[in-house]
């Protein structure tokens, strides 16, 4: 059976498309065979996240369209052998996703013996992100350690959890918290949420810590996503994060101030 | 349960198939002044965008006590068939002329005894039993409405409801941003979060075992002996029968303190739960 993941968020710019191209290509990694969907119709940053931008010829409308086969659109990772992209159009508006038409091509995939489906969200709570959200078994909820990104992912979850298929039949969304662009200076300093804070707002099951990193925004440039570079912690946070997606138990690292004096350490977080 | 009918016929009867019993309801009246047809709707309309938990398939009494005399020459058919299709479920009629009681035993709708006290429509326009919880929701329009609001669907999925004429509902999970849930004719029982930008409401008390950050309204009906019980209080807002306080109104003393909230000779009172 396949799996569909939605990485969602409720807020744009959060990292749900950085988040999408790290855990896909970590799983086609470690072995499983892993589609990632673009359903950011109209602004299309996946494949350049994935450096595939040139290699589109038919996107994820066409397919719901019938102007072209899963097969003709699906794009092969060259990095990981196991990952495949289906990327979005970048002609129409997001209205060209039918329920229909979406459940349709997710029915394929799963024939097709993927093992993993990402549904990469575009923000907001719009049809878009609806499409998006509606026939996932699991959501990876992205949120940035502020206020408003973390009402808007506790928005997303009420909306999953009410408004999905799962919901319509009584089931729950498996639901997983992702903070990113974590910053322990920031939080030390009451410039960002901690940690803490995130989780006991959002009461859901913390599935990573990215660090802000400076790797993030080099590797899309590059065209490679970040959890190839495992020199880089936010490479390492998202490689924890697909372990711990695999069920594995994974410490959290890089939630702390690295290299703090020892003095610090014992007298920095007494409570 | 059910018993199916194969299985029910192997059943010697010890004891009559049903009984009955007192049931005391709270029935909302809707009670019309006036009938036109495309402004009823019109209000309608604007009500169920108002308070839309109130909307579902809410049973009500349409009360003639009210009504100015043209508005007895309504057609019933068509009023009861705006109303269904509005939400509401017409189940009764009180009062109004003889020829409207006709049409309602037409419409199998029951006939309900009037008030004791005639009130003339034209003097009293206010104070008639609309519900409170229309008046509260309406405070914030902005909290309530949009893709995760206001339907019927809008429910954490787990919530466990009692049958017929509402009762208590308990929620086992949070109640997250963007969602309303009513607990009709009984008690709200949370056993997590209400977010901030949630909204909780009961016709009877409110207990929330999490966290309180969202907006709770208690006795929405008018039962100004309904609570509010928290286990932390952090609330945008929180009312009971209509009297509110706002977050700014406790923001001090209490906050993210376990609390009980009451009426108390009409002020909004909140005393710790525990010492
Ligand atoms: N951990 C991180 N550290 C630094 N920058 C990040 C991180 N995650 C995302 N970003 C940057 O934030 C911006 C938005 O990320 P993106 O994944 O496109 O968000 P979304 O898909 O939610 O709109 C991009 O410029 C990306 O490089
Ligand atoms: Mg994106």
């Amino acid at each position: 059976m396949a799996k569909i993941i939605v990485v969602t968020s409720g807020k744009g710019g959060v990292g749900k498309t950085t988040t999408s191209a790290a855990i896909s290509s970590g799983l086609a990694l470690r072995g499983h065979k892993t589609v990632v969907i673009d359903f950011d119709i109209g602004l299309r940053n996946l494949d350049i996240i994935m450096n595939c931008e040139r290699r589109v010829v038919y996107d994820f409308v066409n397919v719901i369209n019938k102007e072209a086969r899963l097969n003709q659109a699906l794009i092969k990772d060259k990095r990981a052998d196991n990952l495949y992209i289906l990327p979005a159009s970048q002609t129409r508006d997001k209205d060209a996703l039918s329920k229909e038409g979406v459940e349709q091509v997710l029915e394929e995939l799963a024939k097709d013996g993927f093992e993993y489906i990402i549904c990469d969200s575009p923000a907001g709570i719009e049809h878009g992100a609806f499409m998006a959200l509606y026939f996932a078994d699991m959501a990876i909820v992205v949120a940035n350690p502020e206020v408003s990104s973390v009402r808007d992912s506790d928005r997303i979850l009420g909306i999953l959890q009410s408004k999905s298929r799962r919901a319509e039949q009584g089931e729950r969304v498996e639901e997983y918290l992702l903070i990113t662009r974590y910053s322990p200076e920031r939080v030390a300093k009451g410039e960002m949420l901690g940690v803490g804070d995130v989780e006991e707002i959002l009461a859901t099951k913390l599935l990573g810590v990215i660090p802000e990193s400076e790797s993030v925004l080099k590797a899309s440039n590059q065209g490679i996503p970040v959890i190839h570079d495992q020199e880089s912690n936010a490479g390492k946070a998202y490689s924890d994060a697909v372990s711990r997606l695999l069920g594995d138990n994974v410490e959290h690292r890089f939630v702390t101030i690295q290299n703090k004096g020892l003095l610090q350490r014992l007298f920095g977080r007494s409570a | 349960m059910a018993l199916n009918s194969s299985s029910a016929a192997d059943v010697v009867p010890t004891s009559p198939a049903f009984r009955l019993k007192g049931g005391l309801f709270p029935l909302t009246l809707l009670e019309i002044r006036r009938y036109s047809q495309p402004e009823f709707e019109q209000d309608l309309l604007s009500k169920v965008a108002e308070a839309p938990a109130f909307f579902q398939q809410t049973p009500v009494i349409l009360s003639f006590e009210m009504a100015v005399a043209e508005a007895e020459q309504v057609p019933l058919a068509e009023l009861v068939e705006l109303c269904r299709s509005n939400g509401l479920r017409p189940v009764a009629l009180r009062g109004g002329s003889k020829e409207l009681k006709k049409q309602a035993e037409t419409l199998q709708l029951a006939l309900m005894p009037e008030g004791r006290v005639k009130v003339d429509a034209a003097v009293s326009p206010e104070g008639t039993a609309e519900p409170v919880a229309a008046k509260a929701a309406a405070t914030d329009a902005a909290a309530g409405i949009d893709a995760a609001a206001g339907s019927g669907a809008d429910r954490p999925a787990d919530s466990a409801e009692n049958g017929a004429g509402g009762g208590n509902k308990i929620i086992t999970t949070p109640i997250r941003s963007g969602q309303q849930v009513y607990a009709a004719g009984g008690d709200l029982i949370v056993l997590a979060a209400v977010s901030t930008g949630a909204e909780v409401l009961a016709d009877g008390n409110i207990h929330i075992y999490g966290a309180l950050r969202g907006r709770a309204l208690a006795g929405v009906r008018g039962d100004t002996s309904a609570r509010i019980f928290c286990q932390s209080l952090e609330a945008e807002l929180i009312s009971i029968a209509g009297d509110f306080k706002l977050h700014e109104d406790f923001r001090g003393q209490w906050w993210k303190k376990p609390v009980q909230v009451s009426l108390t000779d009409d002020i909004l009172a909140i005393e710790a739960l525990s010492k």
